[in-house]
């Protein structure tokens, strides 16, 4: 019995662990670049959950029924707005502190995370919103004692997942792009010297951050069908623990930590308590920060003079 | 109009001018009404406006209180305790009320009524039913709901008397009144001889819910209770039924009377089967017929805690009545010596506050997404 059940924690916790490390992507990203937290990202994500269900309901409207089609739709329609609230939110708010002290822009994106959330519950309204049911079905696996079993769309949530870090990982290594990037994020002084457009590259970084919370906000739809103006505050925070765990500024690090953090809130709840699943995250990030202050796959900090 | 304008002793002009904007003639009686105005449960605090307006409206058509007519200050705590006692100290310095209908979550009510019992104004809660809100010695806090140890009895009795289960599980929400509720739902459980097999709690605001949903599966249970509010049962009963929880009872409270219960829940065929406690329906009351018609004609349905709004501020209204008094002390004396007439029926308080009569009992979902009240009681 115990086999099931263990079993069964690791897919939930998989697919909870895939959307944390979706979002986690945009702190890490900033964060390496530009050395900023972005504390509006939760937000961008909540307002990809709303874009996501305007598509979806555009979309149907419009007579398109099949699930591929619809599904994709929804994912560019939801991925390019996102991206453009992304690109927008830095232009405003944080490209023109950028040669300001560090706190400022980190001040201004609490702002824009309060007016994000103001708007949509302006917008929208403050009740709860809901998607109904895209995929249904799934695989089960009995055992001699209990069932293991995975819903098509708990699937789709992780395959898309790996193959959005996939996709973006052979951006950051493989293309001009890529390039542009991580010399960016060694030294952003010497890589404009050197004829890159820094400026281009930090709004480059904003919009891939926004984009993969928005992958994470259609997945996230998909699957739980729930959402408020309130919804990107939890799991922003949860995204930001598992950017810190897995070595924020490291692109596998907020990956790996974030399904870390997934499994071990799943798991902990499975066979402890879920009172205090999150006493148990947040204890093992503090663990993992005394023994190795940089997270699991981050670069010790260097002092630069 | 700044504070110290006030202070300075220009009372007089001051009431002239806001007179002046409201455009009445008589004096004003500002009663507060306190709640969740946004936030993730707003809904219930547009029934609590829904029906402290239409109460107002009604008092004021027919002459007001002792001749002075109801003007409603709302007040939004978004149910977080916080907020709540910041909307009680402007509701009480800066509008001036004498009476308060609220709040809803408990655990915004609790410190508000704090506030007020120092102000000296009385309030009347429609929604919090976690017993500490009475229980602190309050003289001028009153409910027009019952109680958590009284509904977690009728919940308790229900799993054990109707739906037979021997293995239950008991969620909360880990918040002052779903905490509350499930307790006691867990004690009368237990004492009828049921202990709970799981007790566990979530996280307001998350959505994933299905690490323990396994362990719920895992522990075999028949029946699940859940003790809080729409925003977090609705996933919580998605997510049993997709993991293949199909025949599990999930039986809550009153604090998923909403049709947004349907709209977390991801749809109908979600909520289909849920029970949950919830006072006797007020709506199907002889004496609600003519308020809840008015309501319809309106194009609004007076569900969930719109008519105990109403009959909140007829209450208050009353005890201002009976009492000739604004002062919550006397008000509140009046109102644990009689019993009011609301449009939930005679209503009369004890000396703590709460009702003599609370009438709890099960309603049941469909798979319309509507619930009503169920025949099979005991």
């Amino acid at each position: 019995m115990m086999d099931g059940i263990f079993l069964q924690q690791m897919i939930n916790g998989l697919t909870l662990g895939s959307v944390y490390g979706l979002i986690a992507i945009g702190y890490t990203m900033v964060y390496g670049i530009i050395g900023m937290i972005n504390f509006a990202h939760g937000d961008v994500y909540m307002v990809s959950c709303y874009l996501a269900a305007i598509g979806l309901a555009v979309l149907s409207y419009f007579g398109l029924e099949s699930f591929p089609f619809l599904i994709l739709g929804t994912l560019i329609f939801t991925i390019v707005v996102t991206a453009v609230y992304g690109l927008v939110i830095e232009r405003v708010a944080y490209k023109p502190l950028r040669n300001s002290t560090r706190l400022a822009p980190l001040i201004s994106a609490i702002g824009i995370s309060l007016i994000l959330q103001n708007y949509v519950q302006i917008a929208q309204g403050s009740r709860q919103q809901g998607v109904p049911t895209l995929l249904e079905g799934g695989w089960r696996f009995d055992f001699a004692k209990g069932f293991v079993q995975i819903s098509f769309t708990k699937l789709f949530i992780i395959i898309a997942a790996f193959v959005g870090m996939a996709v973006l990982t052979y951006i950051i290594k493989y293309t001009k792009l890529g390039r542009m990037c991580r010399a960016t994020q060694q030294d952003r002084k010497m890589a404009s010297i050197l004829g890159i457009n820094t400026d281009r590259v930090i709004s480059y970084v904003f919009i891939i951050g926004a984009a993969m919370a928005a992958l994470a906000g259609v997945l996230v739809t998909m699957n739980y069908g729930t959402f408020d103006f309130y919804a990107g505050f939890i799991i922003g925070i949860k995204a930001f623990t598992a950017a810190v765990l897995g070595g924020i500024g490291s692109l596998p690090g907020a990956m790996l930590g974030g399904l870390i953090l997934g499994v071990a809130e799943s798991q902990f709840s499975g066979l402890v308590n879920s009172d205090y699943k999150d006493v148990f995250s947040f204890g093992l990030l503090v663990l993992i920060l005394i023994f190795r202050p940089q997270g699991l796959l981050g670069r010790p900090l260097v002092t630069k003079v | 109009m700044s504070q110290t304008f006030y202070k300075k002793g220009f009372l007089a002009l001051a009431v002239t001018a806001a007179l002046g904007t409201t455009g009445l003639a008589q004096a004003d009686l500002k009663i507060g009404v306190a709640g969740p105005m946004t936030g993730a449960n707003a809904t219930f605090g547009q029934q609590y406006m829904k029906g402290a307006q239409a109460a107002a409206d009604a008092i004021n058509a027919a002459g007001g209180v002792n001749g002075d007519t109801i003007v409603l200050v709302p007040g939004d705590d978004a149910c977080e305790p916080k907020q709540a006692v910041a909307v009680a100290n402007k509701l009480v310095d800066q509008d001036k009320v004498v009476g308060v209908v609220g709040h809803f979550c408990s655990s915004s009510t609790i410190p508000a009524s704090e506030v007020y019992a120092d102000a000296g104004v009385i309030a009347i809660t429609p929604g919090s039913t976690n017993p500490t809100v009475t229980e602190r010695g309050l003289t001028a806090m009153l409910r027009m709901c019952g109680r958590d140890d009284q509904q977690g009895i009728v919940a308790g009795d229900y799993i054990v008397d109707i739906l037979k289960a021997k293995k239950v599980a008991v969620i909360n929400d880990k918040d002052t009144y779903g905490k509350g509720l499930a307790d006691a739902t867990s004690a009368q459980l237990t004492k009828r001889g049921v202990k709970p097999i799981l007790e566990e709690g979530l996280t307001r605001g998350e959505k994933d819910f299905s690490a323990l949903v396994t362990k719920i599966r895992a522990s075999g249970a028949e029946v699940v209770f859940f003790g809080g509010l729409h925003p977090e049962a609705g996933p919580l009963v998605r997510q049993l039924r997709e993991q293949g929880l199909k025949d599990v009872k999930f039986v809550s409270d009153d604090g998923i009377v909403t049709d947004d219960f349907v709209t977390t829940a991801g749809g109908a065929q979600f909520v289909d089967g849920v029970y949950m406690t919830f006072g006797a329906d007020p709506r199907l009351l002889p004496g609600s017929k003519t308020v809840v018609d008015e309501f319809r004609k309106s194009g609004y349905e007076p569900e969930g805690y719109t008519l105990y709004a109403y009959a909140s501020v007829q209450a208050l209204a009353a005890g201002f009545a009976g009492a000739k008094s604004t002062k919550g002390e006397d008000a509140a004396k009046w109102l644990k010596a009689h019993s009011v007439n609301t449009v939930m029926g005679e209503k009369s308080w004890d000396s703590k506050g709460d009702l003599k009569v609370s009438d709890y009992v099960m309603y049941q979902w469909d798979a319309a997404g509507k619930y009503k009240q169920l025949d099979k009681q005991k």
